[in-house]
């Protein structure tokens, strides 16, 4: 059976101004795929969010919003599978704190109980100059 | 961030004209909500039919303007809601905090 390819890396500087063009990036792999026998608006939406939670993590909280500093991304789909990898300078986290919802009347934390809610995996692991956040979803 | 703020008398209208209310311009939507309260319009309206996409960023400044509207014995209501959108108020849970209404006129009618 045909199955869609899809592999793409950016790096963006890390700043807020980026979210958008990563979020589209997402939004149009999506609509983009030919295989896919889901709602497609609905993943075009749940990838434009899951980026933007994951990059927005990173560039506040992992690389503490140093402006210098880069935020790589790596969307790869094969084997309908779809991974999602956002790499960041930090000293990491405890990623399990954030994953259950949060109380209504928070302000903060809710980016990774989403990320968790909309994908099938999610890793946090170290890399050789920083961390990296890993999300799979099967297709 | 284009936001347009009009009194409306009973409580001013916050009409956010942009696609993406999200970590890149959450915080301009904050202040103009604290400044608001400052000058002690404590009844706001925030319209999102323009809006497409909201991150946690976005619905964490909402919640911040929900808490200080309430704490000023005002309140802060919403209009306007994509589907999308109010589907992420449902997954945060946030439906159950807000009242929204379908449009401004519908708000403005509940002060």
């Amino acid at each position: 059976m045909s199955t869609d390819r899809v592999a793409v890396d950016v790096k963006v500087p890390n700043q807020t101004r980026y979210l958008c063009l990563i979020g589209h990036i997402g939004e149009n792999i999506a609509r983009a795929l030919k295989h896919y026998g889901g709602d497609k608006e609905k993943l075009a939406y749940d990838l434009n969010l899951v980026l933007t939670e994951a990059v927005a993590n990173a560039i506040r909280h992992a690389n503490e919003g140093d402006p210098s500093k880069e935020v790589h991304i790596e969307i790869t789909i094969a084997d309908r599978q779809l991974v999602l990898r956002v790499y960041d300078h930090g000293q990491g986290f405890d990623i399990g704190q954030f994953a259950a919802p949060r109380h209504p009347m928070e302000e903060h934390g809710r980016g990774i109980y989403i990320i968790h809610n909309v994908m099938d995996e999610v890793v946090y692991r170290p890399t050789d100059d920083g961390y990296v956040l890993e999300m799979t979803k099967n297709l | 961030m284009n936001l347009q703020i009009e009194d409306k008398g009973a409580a001013v209208l916050m009409d956010v004209k942009e696609e993406r209310l999200d970590a890149h311009n959450s915080g301009e939507l904050k202040a103009q909500m604290l400044k608001l309260f400052e000058e002690g319009k404590n009844n706001l309206i925030v319209d999102l039919s323009s809006v497409r996409f909201v991150d946690s960023s976005g619905l964490g400044a909402l919640v911040s303007g929900f808490k200080n509207a309430s704490s000023r014995s005002g309140s802060l209501k919403l209009s306007g809601l994509q589907l999308q959108v109010k589907s992420m108020f449902e997954l945060t849970r946030l439906h159950r905090v807000f009242e929204i209404f379908g449009d401004v006129d519908e708000a403005l009618a509940s002060f």
